[in-house]
């Protein structure tokens, strides 16, 4: 008889994705564990408890919780998905940047200065407006539109005098006159799942910030990119941000490891919580081979 | 359906059917985040405030 799978849920809020993944893991029988990230410890000595999951889906709304758990896992051969590796390229913009332009993957043009002079400096060769964006951050949060060099003096001096170290690493982005709208696109193991874009008035159009969702045709062109830039950070569960740039056509602006999918499952009609878990467990068998 | 207390206006807010442990639902009333801390009964508490590193 086939061994029931043990998975490990990792999570820190149960929203509707995790509502819909434990949904998805009771429809195929598989005996899974909800893992609240605020509760759990690791025993460094004793891994034998966590080496009892085949597999650990990390879900965790705190970065720093989730990439830890994954080192942790990881280190004890425990499977993950994504991977610590993943988690930590994707979880910070720069070195997501740092691993396309390894990759030759369209994206943003990009400068990182470490002081604010530095910054200042780039930025006036850059020429304005540029985007100001934390390397560790998401929903939207944080991001500074600069328009001169006014503003630029401010906001540098607010991030390094009020912010933590890591404001003080200056990510300056080219900003983008992007149709308003980007497109998002859920990408699972080799397979473009499904697209969206994400309109919004506003420069921003994170649907976290109130973009509004609809569905997106996935052209070849999307899938290439798409596929390209997700091979770039290691591969796995992940969401893949694309703008269009109306110069270099469409460039990969970020790429997410623990997506949220509130609005895609219904946009698209496709069960993205299913396909997850189903991509999870194809793991899990492909490792016991 | 069972309801809760908001512990911030002390309004009475329903949870709907399906409502899990974990869950954040927000309170009609006032608009604070609530965090389901139990069922049966039902208990909340404030959400923890959103942290620098949350996110997807």
């Amino acid at each position: 008889m086939q061994k029931r799978l043990k998975i490990g849920v990792l999570y820190s809020r149960v929203r509707v994705e995790e509502k819909w993944i434990f949904a998805a893991m009771e429809k195929r029988g598989i005996d899974y564990e909800r893992l609240d990230d605020r509760v759990i410890s690791f025993d460094l000595e004793n891994p034998e408890p966590w080496r009892a999951f085949d597999a650990v889906l990390e879900r965790s709304i705190s970065y720093t919780s989730g990439l830890y758990a994954l080192r942790l896992l990881n280190a004890f051969g425990v499977l993950t998905v994504n991977t610590a590796l993943v988690a930590e390229i994707c979880g910070d913009k720069l070195t997501t940047s740092a691993m396309l332009a390894k990759a030759g993957v369209a994206q943003p043009r990009n400068v990182v200065a470490f002081t604010p002079e530095a910054a200042l400096e780039a930025i006036e060769a850059f020429g304005y407006p540029v985007v100001l964006k934390p390397v560790v951050g998401s929903w939207g949060r944080l991001l500074a539109k600069i328009n001169d060099r006014d503003a630029a003096e401010a906001v540098l001096e607010h991030k390094a005098t009020l912010g933590s170290v890591q404001h003080s690493v200056f990510y300056i982005q080219e900003f983008i006159e992007k149709p308003g709208r980007d497109i998002r696109a859920i990408v699972i193991g080799d397979r473009v799942v499904t697209a969206m874009y994400r309109k919004s008035e506003h420069w921003i159009t994170n649907t976290a910030r109130g973009g509004e969702g609809e569905l997106c045709p996935i052209t070849p062109d999307i899938e290439e990119l798409c596929l390209k830039a997700t091979a770039a950070v290691g591969g796995g569960v992940l969401a893949v941000d694309l703008v269009e740039h109306p110069q270099k056509g469409l460039v990969v602006n970020e790429i997410n490891h623990t997506m949220e999918f509130h609005t895609m499952q219904p946009v698209s009609g496709i069960d993205i919580a299913g396909e997850i878990v189903e991509y999870v467990i194809a793991n899990t068998s492909m490792r016991g081979e | 359906m069972s309801a809760i207390t908001c512990p911030e206006c002390e309004a009475q807010v329903g949870l709907d059917d399906g409502t899990e442990v974990g869950e954040i639902i927000v309170c009609s009333d006032c608009g604070v985040d609530l965090e389901i801390i139990a069922l049966e009964p039902a208990a909340v508490q404030l959400a923890p405030m959103e942290q620098e590193d949350w996110g997807e």
